[in-house]
């Protein structure tokens, strides 16, 4: 069972996400979200009442998708890419803490694909972009034993990005 | 003093929340042997069910990556440094999960 785990990024992150999956449009867009885990302490409750860890988004890496066939349905961010994320991140003082990609006239759900290829401890934010317009947007993370790619909730701050 | 191996930080949690450790190794494939047994969590991650490195793995021996080296089969030395590096891959179709 995958912990329940909370993703909160602010309303002006949300916005450059759904921009760029739809500018990229009818092509998958994919970036990195640099961000850190929050201190226990700021843990939210869920619903059902059990503690859930945060993890803050406060400033995203937009890359380009390096596939060179079937961009729109799929996206690749090389070892480079995520080398120079990484480097990103570290200059704000952040971590890479997971990826976005978009959905192109398909829901924002993963695919087995997406699943196959998750890597653990990452979030994974997917915006549909339906006819060039974002739509729906979730957050997932795969399981420690790859096992389960379970939905995040996406809460909203109101702080401006970095 | 042996061949020391960054750990990328997705893994971290599984390598006990080490960022690097050092294993005595005179190939690549034999370095990520020792890490996989001192760290048996890391294996399915790392590998697929026969033993191969999964395709989103990229390993590199001082900045070299292994593909255009010998692979697995790359020597290494004391002092060499191993990174594995995550490429990210995704797409649509064939919806697997819901919330």
């Amino acid at each position: 069972m995958a912990t329940a785990t909370t993703l909160k990024l602010s309303r002006e992150i949300t916005q450059k996400i759904r921009e760029h999956g739809a500018q990229s449009y009818p092509h998958e867009c994919c970036g990195a979200l640099l961000g850190h885990d929050a201190e226990e302490t700021n843990a939210v409750t869920t619903a059902g009442g059990v503690s859930a860890p945060v993890r803050e988004i406060l400033a995203l890496f937009p890359l380009v998708n390096r596939r060179e066939d079937s961009l729109h349905n799929r996206f690749s961010v090389n070892a480079e890419d995520v080398r120079d994320s990484e480097k990103a991140a570290r200059d704000k003082g952040l971590d890479v803490v997971g990826w976005y990609h978009s959905h192109p006239d398909h829901p924002a759900r993963p695919s087995q694909y997406d699943r196959e290829h998750a890597w653990p401890w990452y979030s994974y934010i997917i915006v549909s972009v339906a006819k060039g317009k974002a739509q729906e947007m979730t957050s997932w993370r795969l399981s420690d034993d790859r096992s389960e790619y379970a939905c995040e909730e996406i809460t909203m701050r109101d702080s401006a990005a970095r | 003093m042996g061949v020391k191996v960054i750990i990328p930080t997705p893994l971290r949690a599984y390598a006990g929340k080490r960022d690097s450790t050092e294993v005595k190794a005179t190939t690549v494939g034999e370095a990520l042997g020792r890490l996989t047994t001192e760290f048996s969590d890391l294996r399915k991650h790392l590998f697929t069910d026969d033993g191969k490195l999964r395709s989103f793995v990229n390993v590199y021996v001082n900045d070299e990556d292994i593909r255009y080296l010998a692979k697995e089969n790359t020597p290494t030395k004391d002092g060499d440094t191993i990174s594995i590096v995550p490429s990210i891959a995704g797409g649509n179709r064939l919806a697997c999960c819901s919330c």
